[in-house]
């Protein structure tokens, strides 16, 4: 007798928790054919408000975390998902991808987070400075993560947009809430299943599904956002986006990029969510021939 | 033995003892010479390479805010000008600047720095008497960094590719600037010497009631024989910097200024491919230990606040002070102030100038009004002030609320709030509580106390052990609501430049 | 004997306040850039000549060469009307008797260094004898010297304890406490010096011997007249202030004026609270003074040596 599958229930990811959208509302996106792909949560403003309030809580910590700690975690992401990468590739699949292409994407979903993993504690050296002031000063400059960065991920490439965007936030110590692909977010809320056993601290990575549409303007007038960055493709939305932005002078990312290319890993991306602090101290000059005081 | 010191403490009067800081021995009045100053009764707009009438016909007066008298008329550029100066520098960037070598454009800046050093005094007396601040400030602070700015980012025009590691970078084509009042020549240099490093062409908008050293480094460009058209500079209001912003034809906006209108050129730019860096306004803390070298640190708190008469985007306006030592600071402060020379600029003796413009001064009297109304306790210095021009006592109020607006707002004067704190948790939230995140100060002998405060306070700069220090080579700028982007250093070039792979 | 557990209000010396050169330096650049024209550099000079402690203090002084000095302390330049004379003449304990005969009732007063000067290094003893007989024969102030040696070694309640005892035998006398600053390292040990020395009873503080450099630079005074504030706030006992050594233009002297102002008021300005401790800063100022009477730059040839 053939057994009765278990669906699984597609829930959000806040605060290291898998709540149902406190609306109770949800949606069905379909694949290719035309067949629903599974009930999704939509996402609401109260949602968002509660994901950016766990992603600031959160920030404190994950950003005064060892760089080498956080690199750990990034490459437990990676360990555990290659160690789901058959749940991944059938989300894929069902998604409308083949499944070559899936097993391509996530094998380089995966190769990605061990790329971000290896930067956690070497982007501080490259692009911070010892600055030769002609004063008596020691003056160094120095990154240090924005806070909470609002992502809205791909609408294609359910899983590869996804880590692009989100690894290179928490690599540099910022928190993040992120839309999911409207269409594809099946893979969104397994990468949350990743997450929540990776040794991730909650709330460093929240994950939200529902329709851009609506959740656009949260991203751009939430005054505890720090930063958006922006891979929807939409330009009427990126633009929104920016217009809103100078409440509370918001950074804004726009990111138009295929995501498979080698192009979509750098650690520029990670320094666009980095603020520069500069630091001035006295150095007391004592002794010597030129010495007097 | 011990006796002697007995009676001596006996004699104790704590806090009875006083000191005479007015009175006996004064300083005679000690102006500088302005004889070399030749100013001319009317100054044009500097578009490609010439000194024009505007379009718009109008022109401004720009005065001394130390006497509130007429110093020359400066033309009044309208959108018609903004466009001619856009279209000059577009047409130098094409066919002149970006075909030059690196090399010589490096060349052309560092002839404009040593332009700026033989012709120094002149720049700091007109700087002085149109701007209200001090000669001493404008002589020794504001006009050689505007100098070593140029020299420093000349040499950067050749190594360009050795700034963002993997990155093949070039320069956006036209920048429109737009600086404000403070400190003129100074944020003239900040803006220009980048971009013309990185290969840009420049329109720059000085604020309208500081335009005499821009129209000065106009000369001095144009005497540097700098290729037309690569820097333009029109006079003006609101009006002209909007026309800036609002041009299709500019690749990259750079302002500095007040939070409001960087918010209004945030949105007014969304949906364009402009690059933007905002360098806005702040209310940064400075903050002092019990542990704190106290008499330094007073000379910090006032060279934080009372710098260029509080004119200053990271003057350090929220003072906090550990309880235990808040008398002693308080009290020496207050010393501090009776010491300080408060008058006519162009006397080198003067330590606090003029309010730049009656708009300025009346926003100040505001906000002392409102401190006085939430119940803060007031202190002016007991100085004498000049009978005529917008002159401020340096003052202090204590017992401020964190609630309070004196607390929360950029007065931008010589106004500072001073709270106390008990620990370092709370003073780092109490000075992290703020839109704005700009500076902040932080004063104590432990080594291991600083890191911990500059690591978590959300300030561009921190200060430890000073304040107010500035150099070519130290990245500038803020997080939150104090503006994007950075000016000064390696990461100063970053703004300028378009990077790919 | 400790004291710190014995006298009222004394601290504990090892927590003196930080101080922090770089910025001290920059305190001090402003004081520099105060430009003196004019009325005020006038009266400022002859400020300057009424704080001179007028010095001599080499192993070769005699009666005739410490006698020639007492006459030019009287008479800086006859030429000149109405110049204030020199605080003191500062010479040995030997030429105490010689100067103050030769002083008589010119109201200037006799300095004598004392306490096995300049190093220091004799027993409690000897030193106090060495005041003692400086005191005898008529010294109006004794300017002695701290055992640098065992304020380095952090015996500070010696330090304390000696400069107490030199008080004592002093009597009348007012005591100047010499930190030798060239050989404290750092500043935060030149204010620690100096509150060890107020607290233990001196009248003032001197940086220098005068045979040891760096002397009385403009950041070791301002450390001090810091320190100086400091005490007068906390027991409202003023204590003088004696720069010795280094200072030998008109303009560093000014300068030093402008510092004293600015750090204790207009009631330091005199010579009752500060000296300057020089020997060839008085034909300096005098000349100064020439050139702003005549206009004209002046030539030492016109300046009597001693």
């Amino acid at each position: 007798m053939e057994r009765l599958e278990i669906l699984k229930t597609y829930k959000i990811f806040i605060g290291g928790q898998f709540p149902r959208t406190e609306s109770g509302r949800y949606y069905t996106p379909l694949d290719k054919k035309g067949q629903p792909l599974a009930n999704m949560c939509l996402s609401s403003r109260k949602d968002f408000r509660n994901a950016v309030v766990a992603a600031r809580k959160a920030f404190g910590s994950w950003s005064e975390r060892a760089a080498f700690n956080r690199g750990q975690i990034l490459y437990r992401i990676a360990e555990m998902l290659e160690g789901r990468k058959a749940q991944f590739v059938e989300e894929l699949v069902k998604q409308g991808s083949t499944k070559a292409k899936a097993k391509q994407e996530v094998e380089l979903s995966t190769d990605r987070c061990v790329y971000y993993a290896g930067w956690c504690d070497k982007y501080q050296q490259i692009f911070s400075s010892v600055n030769p002031v002609a004063s008596s000063h020691f003056n160094f400059s120095a990154l240090e993560p924005m806070g909470v960065v609002g992502i809205i991920a791909p609408q294609t490439n359910g899983l590869i947009g996804l880590v692009s965007t989100i690894l290179p936030a928490i690599a540099g110590g910022n928190t993040c809430v992120v839309l999911a692909s409207e269409n594809s977010p099946l893979c969104a809320i397994t990468f949350a299943e990743v997450l929540a056993t990776s040794d991730l601290p909650g709330g460093v990575v929240n994950i939200l599904t529902g329709t851009e549409k609506e959740l656009v303007d949260q991203f751009h007038s939430h005054m505890d956002v720090n930063a958006v960055v922006y891979s929807g493709g939409n330009a009427e939305h990126a633009k929104v986006i920016e217009t809103g932005a100078d409440c509370n002078v918001k950074r804004i990312f726009i990111y138009e990029q295929d995501f498979f290319k080698e192009t979509a890993e750098s650690p520029y991306y990670l320094t666009d969510l980095q603020e520069l602090k500069t630091t001035w101290h006295p150095i007391e000059q004592i002794g010597g021939a030129t010495g007097s005081y | 033995m011990a006796k002697t010191k007995q009676e001596k403490t006996s004699l104790s009067t704590n806090n009875k003892a006083s000191f005479d800081f007015s009175g006996g021995w004064n300083y005679s009045p000690s102006p500088e010479s302005i004889s070399h100053v030749k100013l001319k009764e009317r100054y044009g707009l500097y578009i490609d390479g010439k000194f024009v009438a505007p379009e718009s016909g109008k022109y401004f007066r720009t005065s001394n805010p130390a006497t509130e008298k007429a110093l020359a008329e400066v033309a009044h550029a309208n959108e018609a000008d903004v466009d001619k100066a856009v279209k000059a520098a577009r047409k130098a960037y094409e066919n002149v600047w970006s075909k030059l070598s690196a090399k010589e454009r490096g060349k052309y800046i560092y002839r404009i720095a040593r332009l700026m050093q033989e012709r120094s005094r002149e720049l700091a007396v007109v700087e002085t008497m149109d701007a209200g601040k001090t000669i001493r400030e404008s002589r020794d602070v504001d006009v050689p960094l505007a100098c070593s700015h140029f020299f420093y980012y000349a040499g950067w025009a050749d190594k360009l590719e050795y700034a963002f590691p993997n990155r093949k970078v070039s320069s956006l084509g036209v920048a429109g600037q737009i600086i404000p009042w403070n400190f003129p020549l100074l944020m003239a240099a900040w803006k220009i010497a980048p971009a013309l490093a990185t290969g840009n062409t420049v329109v720059l908008k000085p604020a309208e009631t500081t335009p005499l050293t821009a129209m000065l480094l106009a000369e001095i460009i144009h005497e540097s024989g700098l290729p037309a058209g690569v820097v333009n500079i029109v006079t003006g209001f609101g009006d002209t910097g909007a026309a800036i912003v609002n041009h299709e034809d500019v690749n990259k906006i750079a302002f500095t200024g007040s939070t409001n209108v960087g918010k209004i050129i945030q949105k007014a730019i969304a949906g364009t491919s402009k690059k933007l860096t905002l360098e806005l306004g702040g209310k940064s803390a400075n903050i002092i230990f019990e542990d704190a070298p106290i008499d330094q640190a007073v000379e910090g708190i006032v060279n934080g606040i009372f710098f260029n008469q509080g004119h200053v985007c990271c003057a350090g306006s929220r003072l906090f002070v550990q309880e235990s030592v808040a008398n002693e600071v308080i009290r020496k402060l207050k010393d501090r102030l009776d010491t300080l020379y408060v008058g006519d600029p162009l006397d080198k003796n003067t330590d606090i100038g003029a309010i730049n413009s009656r708009e300025q001064y009346e926003t100040i009297q505001k906000y002392i009004e409102i401190g006085k109304k939430e119940g803060a306790e007031m202190y002016e210095s007991s100085c004498s002030l000049p009978k005529n021009g917008l002159f401020i006592r340096p003052t202090l109020f204590t017992n401020v609320a964190q609630s309070g607006r004196i607390a929360q707002e950029e007065i931008f004067g010589p106004v500072l709030t001073i709270q106390t704190f008990r620990t370092i948790d709370e003073v780092i939230q109490k000075a992290n509580n703020s839109p704005y995140g700009l500076a902040a100060g932080v004063w104590t002998d432990k080594g291991s106390r600083i890191f911990n405060l500059t690591t978590k306070l959300r300030a561009g700069v921190v200060w430890a052990n000073t304040y107010n220090k500035f150099d070519p080579v130290s990245p500038f700028g803020g997080y939150k609501e104090s503006g994007f982007g950075r000016e000064g250093g390696l990461h100063g070039l970053g703004a300028y430049l378009k990077m790919e792979r | 004997m400790n004291r710190n557990k014995t006298v009222k209000n004394i601290p504990d010396f090892k927590l003196s306040p930080p101080v922090d050169k770089v910025g001290v330096e920059e305190r001090v650049a402003r004081f520099q850039t105060r430009s003196i024209k004019n009325e005020a550099k006038i009266q400022g000079l002859k400020m300057v000549l009424n704080m001179i402690d007028l010095t001599t203090l080499e192993g070769k002084d005699t009666p005739g060469k410490v006698h020639q000095l007492c006459y030019k302390a009287q008479h800086l330049h006859d030429h000149y009307p109405e110049l204030p004379t020199v605080a003191a003449v500062c010479v040995y304990p030997t030429m105490v008797a010689e100067a103050k005969k030769a002083l008589g009732d010119s109201g200037i007063k006799v300095a004598s260094v004392s306490t096995a000067f300049p190093s220091g290094q004799s027993t409690r003893e000897i030193k106090l004898s060495d005041t003692r007989f400086a005191v005898e024969n008529g010294a109006d102030e004794i300017d002695m010297v701290i055992s640098r040696g065992k304020f380095l070694a952090g015996e500070y309640d010696f330090v304390f304890d000696e400069i107490a005892a030199i008080k004592e035998v002093c009597g009348k006398a007012r005591l100047k406490v010499i930190l030798e600053t060239g050989e404290l390292a750092s500043l935060d040990q030149v204010r620690r010096a100096s509150d060890i020395a107020m607290y233990a009873g001196a009248d003032f503080i001197k940086t220098s011997t005068g045979k040891i450099q760096p002397a009385a630079t403009m950041q070791v005074t301002y450390t001090m007249l810091c320190a100086i504030r400091d005490f007068y706030r906390k027991t409202g006992v003023k204590v003088g202030m004696k720069p010795a050594g280094g200072i030998s233009s008109s303009k560093l002297a000014l300068h030093n004026l402008v510092m004293v102002r600015e750090t204790l008021g207009n009631e330091w300005l005199n010579n009752e609270w500060f000296r300057f401790g020089a020997s060839s800063l008085a034909n300096d100022v005098l000349m100064q003074l020439v050139k702003q009477q005549t206009g004209h730059y002046q030539s030492t040839d016109y300046f009597s040596i001693d």
